[in-house]
């Protein structure tokens, strides 16, 4: 079928031919999708991700939570290209495991961010295509969010939202739990039946917004008793 | 009417310095159409996509043609939008100089036409289907004009999930009430399975009888709320 593009400036059809070298695209990563969230309060910490896994206009997967436990009080969210994500917690928990051995104890949520800040550096020419948010207690049992970008740096901070749908949660959270840009409003301490609804809310407005968000919200809640896990459905379509 | 092409020159050139044109706002979608015993259901999602963002959450795009002669629309909006209202008011006054009902093929034809003309630049998917003298007709229409005469059809980024419903259960000459269910069902597999399309579908049953105010009621809910809501 003759359209427009196979016609040159002067109005002649182009020459089709296969001599020379032709340029093939390969590109060794692909965006599927999904949102983490984590939320730092006084005595506990809140890591939750939406379940779905896609690519292009499909989704590949309903149930693959993007949320992975470390250790007894530290939670890693990773979302992105999922085999960089899967690739990136088996080395995490090859080195948690070579730690605890040659130092005879557990990580601290503070030592794997700066182990993970290295691990990501590492790659700094061929990165992995993860954003990662890690939630956890600290030594002294208060809550601790660690954000990276994809090549290693990193800070704490007391919430993040990472993903696809982050553009849109960020400034939501830092209204209601960091309660920027509002007048004589008191700043109550965050409690931890009030983050995980504010989170299950959050969760449920980026699904309606963001293509990639949605089928279900997997919540860790991390206090010193342990870890609670929570799935609650979200929008299917 | 010509069609000028001196400014898709300038834009070229133009793409090269500045960063890229502003992105039109795309329907994603799923849109279908089926030919009935005795008309014609058409049905569509109600989620338009900017990108990944959902930018309407339920919009309309299924478009009044005449009063027998609907046309769904996917990808872009605009161009779906202006195409139909335009060959809507070119149909309405042909109908009134040729003193008859306008026909389907009419439109049809009108649509390639216009569409040829602007060699694919305009990117319309269109779905149009309607009843007139010579019973009901359903036809698809692609961006560089080209047409397709059938008894079911499907466009739209969902087009596959909604074409599998359809391959599977479509039976020529059912009742109205059958053939609701399954464009039903059909846009339900385009909004659950293709990340384009969600919300609502929209349904419109064009039959003879049917007064034209009853066609295509908007906001009117007919069956229970989907399962993944």
């Amino acid at each position: 079928m003759l359209s427009s593009l196979s016609f040159g400036d002067t109005g002649k059809m182009k020459e089709y031919h296969y001599t020379g070298a032709v340029e093939h695209r390969f590109s060794p990563y692909a965006f599927n999708g999904g949102t983490v969230l984590a939320v730092a309060g006084e005595d506990f910490a809140i890591v939750a991700s939406d379940t779905r896994l896609s690519e292009g206009y499909s989704i590949h997967c309903r149930d693959s939570p993007k949320c992975y436990k470390l250790t007894d009080t530290t939670v890693i969210g990773c979302s992105g290209f999922h085999g960089d994500c899967l690739t990136l917690t088996k080395i995490i928990d090859a080195r948690l495991k070579m730690y605890k051995h040659s130092n005879n104890k557990m990580m601290t949520s503070g030592a794997i961010a700066a182990m993970l800040s290295t691990i990501l550096y590492g790659r700094r020419f061929f990165p992995y295509y993860v954003y990662n948010i890690i939630g956890g207690l600290d030594e002294e049992g208060k809550g601790a969010v660690y954000s990276f970008d994809p090549v290693g740096s990193y800070q704490r901070d007391t919430y993040k939202a990472g993903g696809s749908a982050s553009a849109m949660l960020q400034p939501l959270l830092d209204n209601q739990i960091g309660f920027k840009n509002m007048e004589g409003v008191q700043h109550v301490p965050l409690t931890k039946e009030k983050a995980v609804q504010l989170v299950k809310d959050v969760f449920v407005s980026a699904a309606e917004r963001d293509v990639y968000t949605g089928d279900a919200l997997r919540i860790c809640l991390i206090t010193k008793e342990g870890m609670d896990e929570q799935t609650i459905p979200l929008r299917r379509d | 009417m010509a069609s000028r092409f001196e400014n898709c020159k300038r834009n070229g050139e133009a793409s090269k310095v500045v960063c890229s044109l502003p992105s039109a706002r795309k329907t994603g979608t799923t849109i279908c159409g089926v030919v009935f015993k005795g008309g014609v259901v058409l049905g569509a999602d109600t989620r338009a996509t900017k990108g990944i963002v959902v930018a309407d959450k339920n919009c309309s795009k299924i478009h009044y043609i005449s009063p027998k002669i609907y046309c769904c629309g996917a990808v872009t909006a605009a161009d779906t939008e202006m195409t139909t209202q335009l060959i809507s008011s070119n149909l309405e006054l042909h109908a009134l100089s040729s003193e008859r009902r306008p026909k389907v093929v009419t439109a049809n034809r009108m649509l390639q036409q216009m569409l040829f003309s602007y060699q694919g630049y305009i990117d319309p998917a269109l779905v149009l289907g309607g009843v007139d003298c010579n019973g009901p007709h359903l036809y698809t229409i692609c961006l560089h004009g080209s047409s397709d005469k059938l008894p079911y059809v499907t466009m739209g980024s969902g087009s596959l999930a909604a074409m599998a419903v359809f391959e599977d259960r479509y039976k020529p000459d059912m009742e109205e009430e059958e053939a609701k269910q399954l464009v039903r069902d059909a846009i339900a597999a385009g909004i659950t399975n293709d990340l384009g399309s969600g919300r609502n579908v929209d349904l419109c049953v064009i039959t003879e009888d049917k007064p034209h105010n009853e066609v295509n009621q908007r906001s009117v809910r007919y069956g229970q709320v989907p399962a993944y809501l």
